[in-house]
């Protein structure tokens, strides 16, 4: 397997690992929502939290962790770019 | 005390640009003591903040077209997110969002995840290739990918019946505001707002709309998190909302319950005369609903807008301006980070404001005291006048019930600053904030639509000779026509503010969501396959909302799927049909595989040149 074809794989696996968490925190903790509504973070009920906040903030740094760690791998495969 | 060049000076520059904004807030409140009326400040901010844009879009004029369409390819990660995070909320998220959460409660916060969670869509399947492509348009990189002007000509149809649907709405919330701060007619208002667009990227294009939609952002983050830090702190609600009010939030529940959700019959509301687009208070504010159904509602609605998200041409476009493609996956997350500090503050707000309207403790309580004294407050008689609030009376007690106060969903931003009781010069800043938010959307995308007739169109389609100046000329015509058929489309008042939002959304994720992703993703995709994956996905999409529309057809919604949600329709045949067609068809060429494989692989030379 070439270099660009390891590199390839490594981005599709990231990719798809970041979209499990995606759908984590945009539509299976929504499959729950009455039932989990009844627990209590920070004083809110939990669905109303995560709708209003917690998985908005989950989306944030999902992102900001994927694009580090995608920047290693092109890294790791000698596809980074220069500073400019 | 600047060195350097431009670039380099940003953090500078905006640092005293938003300097100069707090000192000139803190003027208008010094004018306000002294006797200067409420119109005047509300004029004043309108116009001033107005003019600074006009001024950026000015001084940022260009010649050059990769200044044009893409900055020049220099707009630093951070500074991308800010003016992505403008482009983004629009009208509708400054002023109708608050207010749909306060009248919809759980099940409309929906929007609130799908409009967020779209973002990673953006930066795992999309943003990085497509800055590593080079393109200029959305539909640039669809004709080149796919190859030919037919599959690039039915992108450029998507992209303008998707944004089209958005920025008459757009234009309309520029007209609403303008015409409010300034006191003229709806009509002239629209027209007004379409001039403030266009003087800000007329001259410079795509460099003049990403340094004036930082600047709008700077001014409409103020302008939201002010009221809602204010507010707060003035009921005693806590120091930072968004981590303090759980309190409030059970108070809400319990209030509920004391005063009970009464849902109002069409009939009642009819005979006591409600003016159509008011609602009351009749869905739970923290309540999750049970079953099935609920369930599908809301999540259905998060894929629509998540998906929509990463269809939209002019969120796509804005990553085609970084530097590199490292830098466009790391805009996308400043640019959710910037997009976060306002969609969290807007429950946060809904929550402020409803307290502080229905709590009978608090001195700015109305619900259960008598309907005479709550009509000589002077907020109620000044919304009520603009028939924005109304009172209904319907059991004929005199005293206000819950179920008796009726609110258009845009007032719960626009006029919680005087529910509250703050001075006015808050919301002044409130109105110019809204006024950012609607112009720096409209600017994107008319300049989206614009970019694809003049580069997609005219120059890769009827004339590829053309030179630079004619280029420019054409897209700047483009853009001013384009911009007032907007207008004159508001000016008719259509269609609610939100309604025709999620649309785009639905119109984007029918016919590109998948032709996009596949183009990177999927070397086997074909023209063939994406051609007819485009128009078969928007053909069954736009007949499917033309069958469950109220009014066109109405019939019944399928599985729950409604008008605002016809895109569940619309991206699976896109999809079924583009991957038929396309193993059906012959395999791309070599050449076509190549540039696929070059797309992945972020370092070395972008696929199409600066200047194309």
């Amino acid at each position: 397997m070439s270099n660009k074809e390891k590199h390839w794989q490594k981005t599709r696996g990231h990719m798809f690992m970041t979209l499990a968490l995606w759908a984590f925190f945009s539509m299976v903790i929504f499959l729950f929502g009455y039932e989990i509504n009844s627990m209590s973070f920070l004083g809110y009920p939990l669905a109303y939290y995560m709708t209003a906040q917690g998985s908005l903030l989950a989306f944030v740094i999902i992102i900001f962790w994927f694009a580090n760690k995608q920047e290693k791998i092109d890294e790791e495969f000698g596809f980074g770019e220069k500073e400019d | 005390m600047f060195k350097g060049g431009f670039i380099q000076n940003l953090p500078k520059i905006y640092g005293l640009y938003t300097g100069g904004f707090l000192v000139f807030i803190i003027m208008m409140a010094i004018a306000e003591q002294a006797g200067v009326t409420a119109k005047t400040i509300g004029i004043l901010f309108v116009a001033f903040t107005v003019a600074i844009y006009a001024l950026i879009g000015y001084l940022s004029r260009t010649v050059q077209v990769d200044a044009y369409y893409l900055a020049g390819r220099q707009v630093p990660t951070v500074f991308n997110g800010m003016a992505t995070a403008a482009d983004w909320m629009s009208g509708a998220s400054f002023v109708a969002l608050a207010g749909g959460v306060y009248f919809g409660g759980y099940s409309y916060m929906a929007f609130l995840v799908g409009w967020t969670g779209g973002y990673v869509l953006v930066s795992t399947l999309l943003a990085p290739y497509l800055r590593k492509f080079g393109c200029y348009t959305v539909p640039d990189f669809i004709g080149t990918r796919y190859g030919g002007n037919g599959v690039r000509f039915c992108a450029v149809l998507v992209l303008v019946l998707a944004s089209f649907t958005y920025v008459t709405a757009q234009i309309n919330a520029t007209g609403t505001i303008a015409a409010r701060a300034l006191g003229i007619p709806f009509e002239a208002g629209v027209w007004v707002g379409l001039v403030s667009i266009l003087l800000c990227s007329m001259l410079g294009g795509m460099r003049a709309v990403t340094w004036t939609q930082v600047a709008q952002y700077i001014v409409l983050i103020i302008a939201y998190l002010i009221p809602v830090f204010w507010i707060s702190n003035k009921i005693g609600a806590g120091v930072f909302p968004h981590l303090m009010l759980g309190d409030e939030v059970a108070r809400i529940t319990e209030l509920e319950s004391q005063f009970g959700l009464v849902k109002n019959s069409a009939a009642d509301m009819k005979s006591a005369g409600v003016p159509g687009g008011l609602k009351s208070i009749a869905v739970a504010h923290a309540g999750v609903g049970a079953g099935g159904m609920a369930v599908w509602k809301y999540i259905s609605l998060a894929i629509c807008m998540m998906v929509g998200t990463a269809s939209l041409p002019h969120i796509l476009m804005r990553y085609f301006t970084t530097p590199s493609v490292k830098s466009a996956r790391k805009s996308v997350a400043w640019s959710l980070f910037f997009i976060f500090l306002l969609y969290s503050s807007a429950p946060m707000l809904a929550t402020l404001s409803k307290i502080s309207l229905m709590d009978p403790n608090l001195s700015t309580g109305i619900i259960g005291k008598s309907i005479a004294d709550v009509q000589s407050i002077e907020w109620v008689k000044q919304w009520s006048s603009q028939k924005q609030v109304f009172i209904a009376d319907f059991n004929g007690d005199g005293i206000l019930q819950l179920n008796e106060w009726f609110m258009r969903t845009g007032v719960v931003v626009l006029a919680t600053p005087e529910v509250a009781g703050l001075p006015y010069v808050i919301s002044g800043l409130v109105a110019a904030g809204g006024m950012a938010a609607a112009m720096s959307t409209a600017d994107g995308l008319i300049l989206a639509i614009a970019n694809a007739l003049s580069h997609d169109v005219y120059y890769n389609m009827i004339d590829p000779k053309a030179d630079v100046r004619k280029r420019l000329i054409v897209a700047r015509v483009l853009l001013l026509v384009i911009g007032a058929a907007g207008a004159y489309i508001a000016s008719m008042r259509i269609t609610s503010i939100l309604g025709a939002v999620a649309w785009a959304f639905d119109f984007a994720m029918s016919g590109l969501f998948f032709p996009l992703v596949l183009g990177v993703w999927w070397k086997r995709a074909t023209r063939e396959g994406a051609i007819a994956g485009m128009l078969s996905g928007l053909a069954a999409g736009t007949m499917y909302l033309i069958w469950v529309y109220p009014k066109f057809m109405g019939n019944p919604a399928w599985l729950g799927i409604d008008h605002l949600r016809f895109g569940l329709i619309g991206a699976p045949v896109c999809l079924v049909v583009m991957v038929v067609v396309s193993l059906m068809t012959k395999a791309p060429d070599a050449a076509t595989q190549r540039m696929v494989d070059e797309v992945r692989v972020p370092s070395g030379k972008s696929i199409l040149g600066r200047a194309h």
